[in-house]
């Protein structure tokens, strides 16, 4: 997907830093005039720094550990989109993933070897902070439990560049719920902001009615909106949906990131929820990661999901070695 | 659609009683009050376990109110039908009943939204309202 976006949803999404370079343009105008003067001031006071341009990426459900028919590769593709990353000429200065880090296993001490793999494969990720927020796989048997252990808290916040992040966790209490207590602190932790500040949430499932009976959706996720509806720039990422997807709200948009283990079809299909068959030819089709670039000069902004390619598993590690293993797994989200 | 789900004690077999008289928006008050009166609702068990619900398929009938008696073998698991605004938890140990008197005719996949497990997405029940 990509999408050029006109020149007021440039500003918002610029504004919520989505971008290589967006927020230069985004925040260029901010400097002249006193009235955004003033907003650069109270967002650098606030904040402990002034926007910036940077930079990151999303990545979701690695699901690591899996290893079935929708996807006999394991964690290739989620090698690959390190190996992808590390190749940019703009470096992100962030990456975050979008839950689902491990897929669930029958044993703790399976699931923690799990954990460790993720780390091992994103501690590859070239001079880039990680920030992580929980899926139901990683988090929802133990209260969160081993997340906290070996990722640190399921929910949080920080700044960077001026930019306010909000990471939610919906689903360590086992329903998809985010909780009165999480979402009494998200309150508190917003109200220090004036409504221009730009802010990205970042959570596992969809904080709307995506499709209810995939278990699409977010019990409580309309307290959240409503939480946020009053800010300007609010962009949430997701993930769980495993596919590409965009919702707005009001001023907030929602999108959701491809996984990098299989694909789930479009919401609109009628019936029960199957994963994308396993194509051999294309082994990585509909799997990527999220990245945005702009231009400095503010002259657009393009949003592209970008799908993995296989050239690297050509040659003398070919497809058929590839497929050796794999011991048939769940193909649950 | 009438629907009230509780765990079951005095309180709630007081609200089974009155359940259809007190929510229905499909049916009138009084003809939902007369139902409650004349005959007490069906009551129909469904056991939870990992990653099923057995029977997987229920029928029911529009405009007749029933009871979904819920309980679970294993773990906690969700009821969770957004459709007909149904969404309980079953505990272990515990009965939940979810009164409902459905309006429209049609297929419903409740799901189970409580995870529990590696098969959890794969838990369903067909629940088929007939004329």
């Amino acid at each position: 997907m990509r999408n050029r976006l006109d020149r007021r949803s440039f500003l918002r999404i610029a504004g919520t830093s989505l971008s290589i370079g967006a927020l230069y343009s985004a925040f260029a105008p901010l400097a002249h005039g006193a009235s955004n003067e003033i907003i650069r001031k109270s967002l650098a006071d606030l904040n402990g720094e002034a926007p910036a341009p940077f930079s990151f990426i999303q990545l979701s459900d690695t699901h690591v550990g899996f290893n079935g028919p929708p996807d006999p590769l394991g964690t290739k593709a989620f090698e690959n989109a390190v190996a992808t990353i590390n190749r940019l000429k703009n470096r992100p200065e962030l990456v975050i993933v979008t839950g689902d880090l491990t897929h669930d296993a029958d044993s703790t001490e399976e699931h923690a070897r799990r954990y460790r793999l993720f780390k091992e494969i994103a501690g590859k990720i070239n001079g880039t902070q990680i920030k992580v927020v929980p899926g139901e796989n990683d988090a929802a048997l133990d209260g969160g439990a081993m997340f906290r252990e070996l990722m640190g808290p399921t929910y949080y916040s920080f700044d960077h560049r001026g930019v306010h992040f909000i990471a939610l966790d919906n689903v360590s209490g086992g329903k998809p719920a985010v909780g009165g207590d999480q979402l009494a602190w998200m309150k508190s932790d917003l109200a220090r902001f004036p409504t221009s500040a730009p802010i990205v949430v970042f959570t596992h499932r969809p904080l709307f009615d995506l499709r209810p009976d995939w278990e699409w959706f977010t019990i409580d996720g309309d307290q959240v909106l409503n939480a946020l509806a009053p800010y300007d720039n609010v962009t949430i990422l997701y993930g769980h949906i495993h596919r590409e997807n965009f919702h707005q709200q009001g001023n907030t948009r929602l999108y959701a990131a491809r996984s990098l283990i299989f694909a789930f079809p479009d919401p609109a299909t009628p019936g029960a929820k199957k994963p994308m068959p396993f194509d051999k030819d294309r082994p990585f089709k509909n799997l990527g990661l999220r990245m945005v670039t702009g231009e400095a000069k503010g002259g657009g902004l393009q949003i592209e999901d970008v799908e993995l390619s296989m050239n690297e598993y050509s040659g003398t590690v070919g497809m058929d070695q590839m497929l050796k293993h794999g011991k048939g797994d769940s193909a649950d989200e | 659609m009438n629907i009230r789900y509780f765990k079951r004690g005095f309180v709630a077999e007081l609200a089974i009683a009155f359940a259809a008289a007190v929510s229905s928006k499909a049916l009138p008050v009084n003809y939902a009050a007369q139902a409650y009166a004349s005959e007490p609702p069906q009551v129909i068990e469904i056991k939870a376990k990992k990653f099923e619900f057995s029977p997987s398929t229920v029928t029911l009938k529009a405009g007749q109110p029933v009871i979904l008696r819920l309980t679970t073998e294993d773990r906690t698991h969700g009821f969770f039908l957004k459709p007909l605004n149904i969404d309980a938890d079953i505990e272990p140990g515990k009965t939940t009943d979810v009164a409902v008197t459905p309006d429209a005719a049609g297929e419903y996949v409740v799901i189970c939204d409580h995870y529990c497990g590696i098969g959890h997405g794969n838990m369903k029940l067909t629940l088929n309202v007939v004329q």
